[in-house]
């Protein structure tokens, strides 16, 4: 097959993704305006939290809602991806997904094209919330905005993948809320996205080698370091190799027939 | 000539329960073959292994000589499916579903919109191209399914219950088309259908029931042979449970 009927179908599948967020704003603007409230309201209660306190990759001591800004991009990233992943569980149910699993190209490219799309609105997101963040201080280098475009999209590759692997595990609409709240929020406060890892360590050794176990710490470090035109290498390997290793087990354990003969296939 | 669909010994399964059972039939290259049984005879399930939604583990299908087990890419590029359950993005409008449809059967922009108008003015909806299909009604739904399975101009066109919900205008207008285009195009049609009023007598059916088959031949002919007094009859007798306690 010519490898433009791959682009093309790439671009459908991307396509279709802005549309259907386009479609409900209600769900781009409830995105924003979760981290939004964060760093308005959540922020402002806790600034007192990072007094004097030196946090990489920042050289001096800076205001909290700086700190937190990365960790709220994360937030966006985690939100749309379990948001792109329940809306493949609700066509797989609703049947539309069968248009996309009798498309004649690999299985593998559309998963990957799905994942990819779904990351490049959680992109658009999060670029939003980073200019409205410029309202409440958070101003980092013209760079920065560029820099940390690579690791924001390489975090959503390995969220969209955590959730795409999480769809295919879940047989009804209705138990992706539960496992949604079991997945998003434990991933979410045991990270740095809120308080500074020296901080979890000095107040529980388990907590802080769940946050460093975490990849959702790492995606969120690769941010903020990229962010203020830093390299973080170890944040880097972690994140991809964890993209992968998930996206590839995402790709292997897709099951399409599950739930979509009414529950007789997966004994099959 | 390859025949447009050729089935061979495919039998399938859920569990215990045997859905399909050593089925094997072909469908002749520009033909019209039409799977006749009551609900749950395999026939949903028949359409499921042909278009790669369920593994084949026993038995072998080919769509134009391409097996769909081994290059299901290629089976899959030959054939435009209409699926029992629709499956129309209703927040979309009918040209972003069509669109959506040729990209992933990987077709430039270009070539989709000129295929798009061409399906679409078949069916008098060109001018609705901008509508959500929310706003159709479920006859105009199907067509838009129809148009949207033709829109990368396969040669074989599944249609598994295609008019089921319509109302008896629509299931005659949407049969007529299809009849028009096995004429006009040559293209091979494999349908299921619990409806015997959808068939006409010289139709080509295939009587398949618990998942085997159980006759084929023009539907008059296989009326007579049963000895019954029509279509309905047949399918009546095809309903019936296989063994009385």
């Amino acid at each position: 097959m010519r490898p433009s009927r791959y682009f093309h179908c790439f671009i459908g599948v991307l396509r279709r993704e802005f549309q259907r967020t386009v479609q409900q704003r209600s769900r781009f603007i409830s995105a924003l305006v979760r981290p939004m409230l964060w760093l308005a309201v959540f922020a402002a209660g806790f600034r007192t939290v990072l007094d004097g306190v030196t946090v990489p990759p920042h050289t001096a001591p800076v205001d909290y809602e700086v700190y937190i800004a990365p960790g709220l991009v994360g937030i966006i990233v985690l939100f749309n991806s379990m948001q792109s992943s329940l809306s493949m569980v609700y066509d797989r149910e609703m049947g539309s997904m069968r248009v996309l699993l009798t498309s004649p190209l690999p299985r593998s490219w559309l998963l990957i094209s799905k994942l990819l799309s779904s990351a490049m609105v959680s992109l658009a997101q999060a670029y939003v919330f980073l200019l409205l963040a410029r309202l409440f201080g958070v101003v980092p280098p013209a760079l920065g905005y560029l820099a940390a475009l690579p690791a924001i999209l390489l975090g959503a590759m390995l969220l969209g993948a955590l959730g795409l692997f999480l769809a295919s595990r879940i047989d009804q609409l209705e138990n992706f809320a539960g496992v949604m709240n079991f997945v998003v929020f434990p991933l979410f406060f045991l990270s740095s996205a809120l308080y500074p890892l020296a901080t979890m360590q000095a107040a529980s050794e388990w907590v802080y080698w769940a946050c460093m176990v975490n990849p959702f710490t790492h995606v969120v470090e690769l941010i903020r370091h990229a962010l203020w035109l830093d390299f973080n290498a170890p944040a880097l390997t972690v994140t991809a190799t964890a993209a992968i290793v998930l996206m590839a087990t995402a790709i292997a354990s897709f099951d399409p027939a599950r739930r979509m003969f009414s529950g007789r296939a997966g004994r099959h | 000539m390859t025949d447009a669909v050729s089935i061979e010994g495919l039998s399938h399964y859920f569990g215990e329960q045997t859905v399909l059972q050593d089925v094997s039939f072909s469908v002749a290259s520009g033909a019209q073959l039409a799977l006749l049984g009551p609900n749950g005879a395999g026939k949903t399930t028949l359409f499921s292994l042909l278009t790669g939604l369920l593994p084949i583990r026993t038995g072998r299908i080919t769509v134009f000589g391409h097996e769909v087990a081994e290059s299901p890419g290629k089976a899959l590029a030959n054939l435009g499916a209409v699926f029992q359950q629709p499956t129309l993005d209703l927040d979309l409008s009918l040209i972003q579903n069509l669109a959506y449809h040729g990209a992933l059967q990987g077709m430039a922009p270009g070539e989709v919109r000129t295929r798009a108008r061409l399906e679409l003015d078949r069916f008098g909806l060109w001018d609705r191209r901008d509508e959500p299909v929310r706003r159709l009604n479920a006859g105009h739904r199907r067509r838009v399914e129809i148009a949207r399975a033709l829109l990368h101009e396969p040669k074989l066109l599944l249609l598994d219950e295609a008019t089921t919900g319509l109302d008896l205008a629509s299931r005659v207008n949407l049969q007529e088309h299809i009849r028009s285009l096995v004429q006009e195009r040559g293209l091979s049609v494999l349908w299921t259908t619990h409806l015997v009023e959808e068939l006409a007598a010289d139709e080509q059916v295939i009587l398949l029931k618990a998942g085997a088959v159980q006759a084929q031949g023009a539907l008059s002919s296989l009326v007579a042979a049963a000895g019954m007094a029509d279509a309905k009859d047949l399918l009546l007798g095809l309903s019936a449970p296989a063994h009385t306690p």
